[in-house]
This record gives structure tokens, sequence and C-alpha cells, in this order.
């Protein structure tokens, strides 16, 4: 049974190991994966916590459906005080970990401490052990897994681990998992370093018992047949995410040589028709893989087609590595993608993060700000592909003076670089935004500028607010399962009706979250995906538990507001450009120059924007300053929020 | 009145290694998730990017037929299938030893052997695979896309050495 699933206490100073069972009365209230790691974020944590200390914790989980008989549920979910803002960081990973994890008998891990030397966890049906991990130590990521496939004799071992970048504590190294199942943002994996536990270990063959098997199996089948025949799907499961470049950079979405341009120009080599081209040349007519019972299999394959790694086996690139490595520092070359996206991976830092510090330095030695010598001589300029591939080896390994500087992450980095180098900056809370270019659509700018763990478009973004639906169908959609009958905007310049869109995903995206399915599942990319009625009745079917549509909202809108709990108490202040809701000043202030006629002048209105982050406050029952009122954490049974409950 | 042999017929190369069909299959059989459960298996080299769908062939002349010193193992014709007879079996294992494929399993929590046994009629391992990469096949049919994929080799190979002579 799901709901069996214990969680368990490590603390890695100490050696002490403790399970316990997950009460329902929690389940009710934070349901799992991120949901219930928010609670317990907000419960094991002091104020002011040192992020790379022994007292911040380290949550790893799946969600409540995680391993049941509903597809694509495999997300593994983080969780920590991030190494990258100080903020919230969390992060939300593919791969086969987290049903593993179930079958092994847990849902949650709750990891403090520091061990004295490098270690790893090897959880094996209900039993945790903290092995030596002196043997896997300096090891790249891939190279981590089949060492500990091979320690342990058994090829079924699934691993979280971390690359050389986590060991060296880059702010925003990543967890990993597979080839390039990615925990990104937010650093998770220099959280992992800063307690010198180099992997998770888990394998797993205790049955999770299905509440109703043949109906569960029937509605899967169900559930399936309405995401395969979305056309969104069908084309992700074909050539991937980098399908979303194609439309975005002809409108004028991406944003180029830093911030300069929105629109990569003459890159035909990044399309997606491209990068399908190499996987067809390389690996054949059939390269796309999945990740657990997942019948989308948006994961690209390929080997690298020439470079110092050529022949390589590596999988994606994503969207945002079409971006990270293509359009922000002006390279325009497929390979130089593909060679950066390889090295990212086996290293284990974020993809978005680190295109978008190299790009940022670019634009700052254009601008003088940075000089010569500051890169030990590295000619540091957009469009060299060689600088960019130099520079990620060196930030991986702290070499020189500017990679070192830059590993620290964003805000640190402008401090020791001065001048006005903050102003270049594109970044919310900390972290760096997607290449998306967000001057012509209010919608994703609020939802970067809200997002819980900093500018991330995976916590709220309204992306089909880009396909012109008809009103109609945004009624539809936008009230339920709570009503709603304020404006809505079929017109993606528009102000109006926009911060209950963002709210509305908020909300979406924090649900499953917490149930551990995959967003592309959601109405994150296609409008006719399954919702919270779907959710509710696979809930029901795979776990016996009676949790409305309204539930569900209900249990989101409350984790959302622990998260925000959270970052409040670090020092989350609106208008704070470092640690607030504010965005870049060039949103306001540089118009686009490039893209579609009706793109083309546009910028984020002030004004308007600022009505939108106050309407925005006002659906969550926030005050001005974005603090929850007191009868909001009533109404949510947040008021005696920490409760040390679990 | 009898209906015609099918096979369960695995084309890999068209894998994504989701292992959905370890999924169902557990569900279906012991109403559980657990992919030790199941009686098709995902086979994968991560590292290369390659999975392997194994399971039973339902042989002409099985093996674990032929070494069950149980007698437990026995074809059925009819329905295209080697079954096992609890009744009959001892747990021995020789079967799992025996097979050629790794496709008879043991299931360590209830102590007996499983195999795949087509779901009657209706595979589920077949009905849920998104790329077809299990099918259900007439038996005589199990070689008509292999030689259909190795036409379209070989016609492009020519096309290649008709522009070569151009």
């Amino acid at each position: 049974m799901a709901l069996n699933r214990k969680i368990a206490y490590i603390d890695l100073t100490t050696g002490e190991i403790t399970a316990k069972p997950i009460p329902v009365e929690i389940r009710n209230k934070f349901i799992g994966g991120r949901g219930l790691d928010a609670y317990l974020l907000y419960n094991h944590t002091k104020q002011g916590v040192d992020p790379l200390g022994p007292d911040n914790v380290l949550l790893i989980s799946g969600g409540l459906l995680t391993a049941t008989c509903a597809s694509a549920t495999t997300r593994t979910h983080i969780m920590a005080k991030s190494a990258l803002t100080g903020m919230l960081g969390s992060t939300n990973m593919g791969g086969f970990f987290a049903p593993e994890l179930a079958w092994a008998g847990f849902h949650h891990l709750v990891i403090r401490g520091k061990a004295e030397k490098p270690v790893y966890l090897f959880i094996h049906n209900g039993e945790i052990q903290i092995r030596d991990a002196k043997n896997i130590w300096g090891k790249s990521v891939t190279e981590t897994q089949w060492a500990i496939r091979e320690e342990l004799n058994d090829p079924e071992v699934k691993s979280l681990v971390i690359g050389p970048a986590g060991e060296n504590l880059v702010r925003w190294a990543n967890v990993m998992t597979g080839i390039k199942n990615s925990g990104g943002r937010s650093g998770m994996g220099c959280i992992m370093g800063s307690k010198n536990l180099k992997a998770v270990a888990v394998r797993g063959t205790m049955d999770v018992a299905i509440a109703h098997p043949v109906e569960a199996l029937e509605y899967n089948k169900r559930f399936i047949d309405q995401i395969t025949s979305s056309k969104v799907n069908q084309t992700m499961g074909t050539i991937g995410t980098p399908f979303i470049w194609g439309a975005t950079n002809s409108w004028g979405g991406v944003r180029t040589r830093n911030f300069q341009f929105n629109q990569c120009d003459y890159s035909d080599d990044l399309e997606p028709e491209r990068i399908d081209e190499i996987a067809l040349e390389t690996v054949g007519e059939n390269h796309m893989a999945a990740c657990f019972a997942c019948q989308v299999h948006c994961r690209g394959k390929h080997r690298l087609p020439s470079g110092p790694y050529k022949g390589r086996y590596s999988e994606g690139p994503e969207y945002t590595s079409q971006g990270a490595f293509g359009a922000e520092p002006d390279c325009k070359h497929a390979d130089t993608v593909l060679t950066c996206n390889y090295l990212v991976n086996e290293y284990g830092m974020d993809t978005l993060e680190t295109g978008s510090m190299i790009s940022w330095a670019m634009e700052l030695m254009e601008l003088g700000i940075l000089t010569k010598e500051q890169t030990d001589g590295l000619d540091l300029r957009f469009g060299n592909d060689e600088a960019l591939i130099e520079m990620i080896h060196r930030i991986c390994h702290r070499k020189g003076w500017l990679a070192n500087v830059l590993a620290d992450g964003g805000l640190p980095a402008a401090e020791k670089i001065g001048k006005n180098s903050f102003d270049y900056l594109i970044q919310v809370k900390g972290m760096n935004n997607l290449h998306s270019d967000e001057r012509g659509t209010p919608a994703l700018a609020l939802n970067i500028a809200t997002a819980s763990r900093g500018s991330d478009h995976l916590r709220s973004r309204p992306a089909i607010d880009l396909y012109h639906l008809p009103e109609p169908v945004l009624r539809k959609i936008y009230s339920s399962p709570i009503p709603y009958d304020g404006p809505l905007s079929s017109e993606q310049t528009d102000y109006e009706g926009k911060p209950w869109q963002v709210f509305w995903h908020e909300n979406c995206y924090m649900a499953v979250d917490m149930l551990g399915i995959c967003k592309y599942h959601t109405m994150f990319l296609g409008a006719t995906h399954p919702n919270f009625e779907d959710w509710s009745r696979v809930v029901q079917l795979n776990t016996g538990l009676d949790y409305s549509p309204v539930h569900l909202w209900e249990a989101a809108v409350r984790c959302n507001m622990i998260e925000r709990l959270f970052n409040l108490r670090e020092g989350m202040t609106r208008y704070d450009l470092k640690k607030g809701e504010m965005l870049n000043h060039r949103y306001f202030d540089e118009p686009l120059q490039r893209g579609a006629p009706g793109v083309v002048g546009r910028k984020i209105d002030k004004k308007k924007f600022v009505k939108m982050v106050d309407e925005f406050y006002a659906h969550k029952g926030l005050d001005e300053k974005g603090a929850p009122k007191p009868e909001t954490l009533k109404k949510l049974g947040l008021e005696n929020e920490p409760s040390h409950l679990l | 009145m009898h209906e015609p042999n099918k096979v369960l017929k695995t084309d890999y190369n068209k894998c994504t290694g989701c292992r959905l069909c370890e999924l169902v299959c557990a569900v279906k059989h012991d109403h559980v998730s657990n992919p030790t459960r199941s009686r098709i298996r995902v086979i994968k080299w991560e590292s290369e990017g390659i999975y392997v769908p194994i399971s039973c062939q339902q042989c002409e002349d099985a093996p674990c037929a032929i070494a069950c010193p149980a007698k437990a193992l026995s074809r059925n014709a009819e329905r295209g299938r080697v079954e096992v007879d609890y009744d009959k079996c001892i747990g021995c294992r020789t079967c799992v030893s025996v097979c050629p494929f790794g496709a008879m399993h043991f299931v360590a929590a209830d102590r007996k052997v499983i195999k795949c046994d087509l779901c009657d009629g209706d595979p589920q391992c077949v009905r849920f695979c998104d790329t077809k990469a299990v099918n259900l096949v007439d038996a005589g049919d199990v070689s008509l896309q292999k030689g259909r994929e190795a036409a379209k080799r070989l016609q492009a190979a020519d096309r290649t050495a008709s522009t070569l002579v151009a």
C-alpha cells in the first residue's frame, strides 16, 4: 500500500537512522512529495540556517502515487535550503529512482548532519546503510552509478548521485540519475556535497498494493490515451522538448546574447530538425527513451557527433540547453550545444544556470566590466564556442579567478565583480531566468517573478497562455475545481486575468508535485491534459483515499503557502531585487527588438506589473507585502506552523 | 473451431525502456505494483541506451517442460502457451535454470515460479506499449515485418549504389 511507505530520518554526523510511518492526518494535509517536503523543511530547519552547514536538511521523496498503477508518476523531489539563493531550494526529476525507493519501503528521506568522510546511502527493502564512498568520490555522474552497481553487485540498483561539481560545491550543482535525468535548479547537488554524501542508492522488491487494481489498470489506459492523443505529446515523443525551440524562437521569445535580443538569428543549426537529424544519424530511427512507466518518451538519445567526446553516448538535449548553450552565449552550433549538454550532465551541474552565468560574464566582457586578466586570458566573447566549453570545465573545477567567482552563484559573483555587473544579471531571488524572454508575455513574467524557488518556469507558468485559446475554453479550465468569474483573456500580451491563471497553475503544478506526476501530463503544455478531477479519481483507485478535486486544490494552496512561509522566514521582501518578487530593470526599460510584428517593441509595463502582483497576492490571501494574512493561515490550517508533528 | 495461435513478438529497437509493461503485468496478475512479479522484463544497457524486453517465447519444444521433474509444465496448444500446473509444481526452480531466455521467474515473496500466460489472449504489455515494441502476431507472420525492414534497407542500398554509378 502506498500509505504504508515510511519516512526515514538519517543523521550523517551521528550515523543514527530511524523510520516512522506517515500518519494519514498529515497525508490529508500535505499529501506527499514536494508538499510534504515543504512541511518537513519548514519544521526541521531554523531561520538563517547555513545552507552548507550540518543543520540544513536534505529531503528526498516520491509522490503519493509513485509506484502505483498510474503512469508517469516517477518524479523524485528533493528539497533543502538552497545553496544558490539562501531561500527555498527544490528540484523535481524523472528517471527510475522514486518508484525504486517506494518498492524499498520509503516515500520520504530526511537527511541531516555531515559525514566525516565521503559516504553513500544504500537503501534495500526497509534497511538503510551508510557506506564508505572512497571508491566513487571524484567520479563523474555515470561512472559513479555504474561503480555503485558493481560494488553492490546488482545491476538493478538506482542511484541519485552528484558529480565533481557537487563535490566542489558549485552552488548550482545538480543531483543526477541515469544518463541525464537532472535534479537541477537551486543547487541540491551542492547540499549533498556539503554533507559529504556522494550518492543515495536504492533497490526495492516489496509490493505496493493497489486499492482497486482492476479499475486502476483500466483507468490508467484511459489516462494514457488522453495524453498520447494530444499533438503536443506526440511531437514531444518524437523529438523531445527541442520542438519548443522552433515556435518560440520564430515569434521572438528566446533571449539572446544574455538579454540583448529576443531571438537567436541565423540559428538553423539549433532547430529541432537538426537535433533530430543527429539522433537519426548516430542512433537510428528509434531514438527516444522514457522515464518509468511513461508513454510520452520525451528523452532523445544520440552519440556526440564531433569534438573531444565524439562517439560517446548521451541523452538530450532539452529545450533549456538549446537556449543556455546556443542562444544566450550566441554559439549557434548543435555540436557545441551537445558537447556542453554532455559535460554538464557528467559533471552534474545545472544546464540553465551554467549557460546563463557564462553568458552574463560574456556581456560583462563586452561592456568592459570584466577584463582579460580576470578571465586568465580567455577570450570570453559572445559566439566563442571554445571559450564557452572551457568555462564549463573551469567552473566545475573552480579553476581560475572568474570561474571560482561564478561557481558561487549570481548574487555573490555580482558583489565580487562589482561595478554595475548586477544590472546585467537576469535573475529573480538569486536564480537565473530560463532563456525564454517574457517581455511580450505578462503572464509568464508574473510567473517567474513570483516562483517560490527563484526565477522558474516550472512552478506556475501558464504556458498554454501562448495558444490563444478561445475564452470559453479558458473559462472551462480556470473555473475548476474552484469557481472563478473574474476576467480572462485569450491575448497573451494582456495583463487582465493573468494573475488568476498564474495562481491556478501554481496550484496545478504543486498538486502534481505532491502526487509525483510529471508536468507533461498536466495542463502545462497540453490544454486537454488530465486535471484535478482525473487526479482525484487516480488517487482513489490506487490508494483508496477519497480526495475530492477541491481537497487536492486546497492542499496545493496550503503547500504553496508553506513554501512562501519558508521564504519569508529567510528574508523575502516584495520589491527587493535580490530576494523579492521583482524583475530585472531590462524587462521594463528595454523593448523587444526582434520577432513577430506583434512582439517587436513590447516590454513589461511596470505599473501594470505591480498591479498584477497585487492581484496575485489577493488571490493567495496575502497582504500587500506578500505575507499571508492571519485569516488565510487559519483557513489553510497553518496558524500553528511549525507544528513539529513529523 | 479454434483461433490461430498468436505469439508475442518483441521489436527491441522500438523499446523506450519505460517498463510500463512490467508495471501492468504485475498489476494484472498479482494486483500489486512490483516489477519483480512481472512476467516480462526489460533488460537494459543504460550506458548505451539499449533496452530489450524479454518474455516467454512459449517454445514448441520447451526446455522448462522437458526439464521439469514434476511434469508441472506443459504445452496448451489451443491457447498457444506453456503453462504451470501449480498443483504439481514443487518449486525446485529447474525451469528457471534451463530457460534459455531467463523468462521463467521465481517470486521470492510467494516462493513460486511465474511465467507469461499471454493474459489469456489479451496481453497487457502489448495493450499498453505505446511504441509497439511488444506485439501479438499470428505465429506465421512473425518474420513478416522483419523481412519488410530488410527489404527497405536493400532498396536504400540500391538507391545509394545507383547514385554512385550515376
